[in-house]
């Protein structure tokens, strides 16, 4: 036995070998054939050499490897691994429509031009000579529903969404450095992808809490998320936060690109088309348990996110019944604008089928709807900003299965 | 704490420069304002010169769009382009298009897929002109140009409404 191991046979034979230690020796530190599993045993088995060294840069442990669900065109946040509100950089979702550049920041270039007095080129190092802002916010696919069948984690449900410390420049001051033209009330943000992506924007958005960003949680984008800066709208959908931002150029009317007409627009059911439907409703989704854990009965804590892009959540209900009753659960503070914020709240199930499921309320007293109310209001062709209640069935085995009946076309 | 709120208004500087500015960034030269400024609006603004019609287009789809939207502009691999259905489903661009100038600016800066930016602007009228007559918009031989493509009115237009929801608890 070694001599730190605090055991009464060590103390009391101090320095002299015991037939007792003898047969332990005999069986083997690790994994004894004879004898079940010492308790603590891992905790004493790295103990027994010294492990690597600082490094410049490190990398998860071997036995952790969160994953983002890649397709063709986005990849998606695998939030029932996450647990608290800040999404790691390499984890945040994307969706592409011309994929990534890759972009030099030496040569990167901001063009802001148009109703303004000062056609004006930045350079990366000028964008961040500017007075700094720091945000917390989400961003969101307006696209971000998936009406799977039951096995279907929230992962696939609707990973299209993250939320980062953001930092960068007020898109006002920029504004206020060219001279804006105070007759401007649009602004196209143009992308140097192979989309060359465009939206047009409302001046309003600029002179609120729009921004060129160039840092996520501290350190320089990812090249998925917009290397080396991007246009960030907190609380609209991300498609209008367009990334790689290359130019900017006011104007007193919407330039109808590509993205604002025949896509990222609602087709309601009485035949007419919502345009710029740009801010995210109140949404949530327990993130645990949900697909594919298998609990046991006892206790456990609902967790989930909910988020708003109107401003701040003020409450989170949840119903273990399938919607019978509901009761408040715990915000995690603090609670932030146009931010995902953690819910938790506790749970005992006592085995045998159960439903639960979260419903978010924000600021503006605004209540995630069911997915009924949602249908019933848009009619069936929308595919845009669809925010529904979802909900986790369990089965009396323990399986957490997603509540796909809920979502019937 | 992180901030909970942003400030709206932007600081000041130390020391007023012209108007209150912080004097970064350099002036944008005419050159290069117009190698990136492409963008075309629905009134036309943006258009190059150039023109084309369905037969010019005809060529250029034969041998640069059909392999993704298939010979007469549906049953490709990508969502049909051309489509009169009325109640929009699927939604192409004669049934839920609004502006024919988006056409020009979305093919000119996008396509094709796989080299984008690289037809030349009578190409690009030519093959604006082919599907707008594909879809059975505009007359077999009319001529699309910096004239002509903003005066032609889509089937969809009138659907397009801007979002009048006023927030709130309503869900609509």
């Amino acid at each position: 036995m070694s001599r730190r191991t605090n055991s009464r046979i060590a103390q009391s034979k101090r320095g002299r070998l015991t037939r007792r230690d003898l047969l332990a020796r005999a069986a083997g530190v690790v994994g004894a054939a004879a004898t079940a599993p010492v308790a603590g045993q891992q905790s004493i088995d790295t103990t027994r050499r010294p492990g690597r060294g600082p490094n410049g840069l490190d990398q998860r442990s071997p036995f952790v490897t969160p994953r983002r669900d890649p397709s063709s065109t986005s990849s998606r946040t695998p939030l029932q691994d996450l647990r608290g509100t800040i999404t790691p950089a390499d984890l945040h979702f994307e969706r592409h429509h011309g994929g990534v550049p890759e972009i030099d920041p030496g040569r990167y270039e901001l063009l802001v031009h148009g109703m303004v007095d000062r056609p004006t080129v930045f350079n990366l190092a000028d964008l961040q000579r500017f007075p700094a802002t720091s945000r917390t916010c989400f961003l969101e696919c307006s696209g971000n529903l998936r009406r799977g069948g039951p096995e279907t984690p929230p992962q696939m449900v609707c990973g299209l969404t993250s939320q980062t410390e953001w930092t960068g420049v007020m898109l006002s001051a920029l504004f206020a450095e060219v001279g804006a033209d105070p007759d401007a009330t649009w602004f196209l943000a143009e992308g140097q992808d192979a989309a060359v992506m465009t939206r047009s924007i409302p001046t309003e958005k600029a002179f609120d809490d729009a921004m060129v960003v160039y840092a996520q949680n501290g350190d320089a984008l990812m090249p998925g998320n917009g290397y080396p800066a991007r246009l960030l709208l907190p609380g609209w959908e991300g498609n209008a936060s367009v990334k790689w931002l290359r130019r900017i150029e006011l104007a007193d009317q919407p330039f109808m690109t590509r993205e604002e007409t025949s896509k990222y627009t609602d087709p309601l059911g009485d035949g007419t088309v919502r345009q710029f439907s740009f801010v995210m409703d109140a949404r949530s989704i327990i993130t645990d348990p949900a697909y594919p854990r298998v609990i046991e009965p006892g206790w456990h804590e609902i967790r989930g996110l909910a988020w708003s892009g109107r401003g701040r959540i003020t409450n989170v209900e949840v119903s273990v019944d399938g919607g019978d009753s509901w009761e408040q659960a715990a915000l995690q503070g603090p609670v932030l604008p146009k931010a995902h914020v953690r819910f938790r709240h506790p749970w005992n199930w006592t085995g045998g089928p159960a439903e639960i499921m979260s419903r978010a309320t924000d600021e503006t007293g605004y209540v995630q709807p069911t997915w009924e109310t949602l249908r019933a209001a848009r009619g069936p062709n929308t595919r845009y900003h669809q925010n529904p209640i979802t909900s986790w069935t369990i089965t009396g085995g323990g399986r957490v299965l997603f509540g796909s009946e809920r979502l019937q076309a | 704490m992180l901030a909970a709120s942003v400030p709206a208004a932007t600081a000041q500087p130390p020391s007023t420069g012209t108007q209150g500015t912080f004097g970064l960034g350099r002036a944008a030269t005419t050159a290069e304002i117009e190698a990136l400024d492409i963008d075309v609006r629905p009134d036309g603004w943006g258009l190059p010169p150039g023109r084309g019609n369905a037969a010019d287009g005809a060529r250029v789809w034969e041998r640069t769009c059909r392999v993704c939207h298939g010979p007469e502009g549906k049953g490709g691999t990508t969502a049909p382009v051309v489509g009169r259905a009325p109640n929009g489903r699927p939604p192409t661009v004669g049934n839920f298009w609004p502006y024919a100038t988006t056409l020009y600016d979305y093919i000119n800066r996008a396509m094709p897929r796989n080299a984008p930016g690289t037809l030349t602007s009578d190409q690009v009228y030519g093959v604006v002109a082919w599907i707008l007559v594909r879809n059975e918009i505009i007359p077999d031989d009319a001529e699309m140009n910096a004239e002509t493509l903003p005066q032609v009115v889509m089937p969809a237009r009138a659907r397009f409404v801007p979002d009048d929801r006023r927030g709130g608890r309503e869900v609509r």
